[in-house]
Order: structure tokens, then C-alpha cells, then sequence
């Protein structure tokens, strides 16, 4: 069956997609000694909106105080930058194959707002669970995995171990 | 030219912002592109349907680690300068753990999130809503995780120091054990009804 490449139903090859994924994570740390990385971004997005509605308070605390220094702003960190181009390349392929289009994606077993309760929730989970470990499946998992970090396997492994689980539990939300 | 570039002073430290950006933007195609900006396609790992996220994320993180090591071996590049995410054991544990619960939930992590927003999914856009929630929630109550935040901390450890073996033997069982999970896939996949999505 021939498939038209821009009706929105057309991936790459999952095996071609992992190799670009991999070259893109190599060449990041060949230029930047660094990996890649997405819950970062929005770690340094909240404490410079905190700081700036209100500075003394985000002084005070020790955490966004961890992340504030008095030559840079938190906004300028390496992975808003990243993030950004995150959307920029997101939004090409999407293009690309035809993709754009405003909608809720859910199971048909669930409604439209039981699937963004359960998305908005499962972001807030995903937030505060990408603190505790320092990075998310990118920045900790991922990147962790390309230098064979302790840090990385294990929250790898904590992350796919727990996903599994809870899926099953809430299976409804998805099969 | 031997890296990492930028921390060896190869490329200026001023173009690090425009390479952040430019190295996104292939990172964004390539999440995109291989399927991540659906949370239906993503969670096919994890009730055997579609298993792309399984061979993306291993083949990325073979490839990523292959090129790391072979770059060091012929002197191209000084792994010891990367960067390496410190263990917090019980911190990364517990996090991990969150962040599968929420995994199960929302069907996204951050960078495809981010993917699905690009194209128009109006539920990673709740969910990329709820992440800047959750870091706000976490930095409010770091007091209360303090403790658990900073405790067993082994620094930037390797996992084949941990397991008490060669670097290369782990990278080798790494991938041998990577290439028995996608055939495995291939086998889970056939077995398990397909799900329209």
C-alpha cells in the first residue's frame, strides 16, 4: 500500500529515526560537552518568572536561589535555546508530513476533557518528578545512556519500570 | 580538531546559544518525524501495540554512546570532559518514579511534548502546562525535599564502575541486549491486536 508522505499518517522508519536522534545527541556533546535535554528549559522558564514577580522571595528560596546569579538571567540557559529549536523542528516535520491540525488525542473509550485532565495532571507529575532526578527522559535518561552514567540507567529504568506499571493501572486512559 | 569543541576553545563560547538552537531543531525533526508528537503512538510501548518508542529511544542512545567511544579511542574527542549528571541515588530513583507515574497519565515526556505542541496537540499542551506547574510546586516545597534531594550523592559515577566492569564490556552488553529488545519487539508486536490510533 502506497502511503501519501504529507497525509499525516507517514513516520520515518523508527530504526532511521534512532540514528538521527543518536547523531543529533553525539554531535551535542562532540560540540558542547553536553547532552540534550527539555525539562531544564522549563526549570529555568519558572524561576526567572518567579524572580521577576517577585525577586525577593525567589531569593529567599533555596532552590531558584541555586539558579540565579547576578551576571546571567536563568533565561539565558543553553536549554531554552535548545527548546526552542525543539518546537522549530517539531513544527518542519510536522509541516512536512502534513500534520498540523488543532486537536484533543485520546482513546475513544475516554472523553476529550478526561484526556487533558489527565494530561495536565500527568504534566504536573512529570514536573516535579524531573527535579528530584535532575534531568527528564532527555536530559537524564537519554543523554545519561550516551555516556554510560549511573544516573542515567537507573532513572531510565525508574522512569520505564513506573510508566509501565501505571499504564496498566490506567489502561482505560488509553486502550 | 579534538572535542568537546566548545570546552576546548575550538569554537567560540558566544556561538553556543546559536548551535543550542540549530542542534534543537534536529532533535525536534527527529522526535516529530519518528512518531513522538502522538501520545497514543508512545504509549504503544507499554501495551505492546506499536513499539517506537523502544527502538528510537535505544538505537538513539547506542548510536549516541558508539560514537562517543570510538571519538575517544582515536583521540577526537576527551570523553573525561563531558558533562556528567551527578547520582543522587534515592533522588533519581523517586523522580524517575514520579515521572513514570506521570508518564502513564499524560503520555508524553517534556521534549515530546514540546513536539506535539509544535504540530497542534491541544493535550501536550496541558501537559506541557502542568510541567511548569509541577517545577513551581517542587521549588515552593524544596524545603520539605531538601533532604531527600541532596542525600547518597555518588557524584558523575558510571554504572560499569558500579558493576565493577570495563567500560567497552558494558557498552558491548548494552548493545547486544538493545538489539535482543527489538527483536523481542517485533515478536511482542505481532502477538498483540493492533489499536487504531
Amino acid at each position: 500500500m502506497a502511503k501519501n508522505k504529507r497525509d499525516g499518517t507517514f513516520y520515518i522508519n523508527p530504526y532511521l529515526g534512532g540514528v538521527l536522534l543518536g547523531l543529533v545527541l553525539f554531535s551535542t556533546y562532540y560540540i558542547t560537552g553536553r547532552g540534550l535535554g527539555a525539562s531544564g528549559a522549563v526549570k529555568s522558564s519558572v524561576v526567572s518568572a518567579v524572580h521577576t514577580v517577585a525577586p525577593v522571595h525567589a531569593e529567599a528560596n533555596k532552590y531558584y536561589s541555586k539558579f540565579l546569579s547576578d551576571d546571567a538571567s536563568p533565561m539565558s540557559n543553553w536549554l531554552v535555546f535548545e527548546v526552542m529549536g525543539v518546537i522549530v523542528g517539531g513544527f518542519l516535520s510536522g509541516t512536512l508530513y502534513g500534520r498540523l491540525k488543532f486537536k484533543v488525542e485520546h482513546s475513544p473509550k475516554i472523553t476529550g476533557k478526561t484526556r487533558l485532565i489527565a494530561a495536565l495532571t500527568g504534566g504536573i507529575l512529570f514536573g516535579v518528578g524531573s527535579q528530584f532526578a535532575r534531568g527528564c527522559t532527555s536530559g537524564a535518561a537519554l543523554s545519561g545512556m550516551a555516556v554510560l552514567s549511573a544516573s542515567g540507567i537507573i532513572t531510565m529504568m525508574a522512569i520505564f519500570g513506573s510508566a509501565y506499571l501505571f499504564s496498566w493501572i490506567f489502561k482505560k486512559l488509553w486502550i | 580538531m579534538v572535542g568537546p569543541l566548545i570546552p576546548m576553545g575550538v569554537i567560540p563560547e558566544t556561538w553556543n546559544n546559536v548551535i543550542a538552537l540549530l542542534l534543537g531543531v534536529g532533535f525536534g525533526f527527529a522526535l516529530e518525524a519518528s512518531g513522538f508528537s502522538s501520545s497514543r503512538k508512545i504509549m504503544g510501548t507499554f501495551f505492546g501495540y506499536d513499539f517506537v518508542v523502544l527502538r528510537v529511544f535505544f538505537t538513539a542512545a547506542i548510536t549516541a554512546m558508539t560514537g562517543i567511544f570510538y571519538f575517544d579511542y582515536m583521540g577526537w574527542m576527551d570523553m573525561s570532559m563531558l558533562y556528567i549528571n551527578p547520582y543522587y541515588v534515592m533522588s533519581a530513583i523517586i523522580g524517575g518514579i514520579i515521572m513514570g507515574f506521570g508518564f502513564a497519565l499524560g503520555g508524553f515526556c517534556p521534549g515530546t511534548s514540546f513536539t506535539g505542541v509544535a504540530i497542534g496537540k491541544i493535550d501536550a499542551m496541558f501537559f506541557s502546562g502542568g510541567l511548569f506547574i509541577g517545577v513551581f510546586i517542587f521549588s515552593e516545597l524544596y524545603p520539605l525535599f531538601q533532604g531527600l534531594y541532596n542525600s547518597h550523592n555518588l557524584g558523575g559515577a558510571k554504572i560499569y564502575d558500579l558493576l565493577g566492569m570495563r567500560d567497552t564490556v558494558f557498552a558491548f552488553l548494552l548493545i547486544v541486549a538493545a538489539v535482543a529488545m527489538f527483536y523481542g519487539a517485533a515478536f511482542v508486536e505481532k502477538k498483540v491486536n493492533k489499536v487504531e490510533y
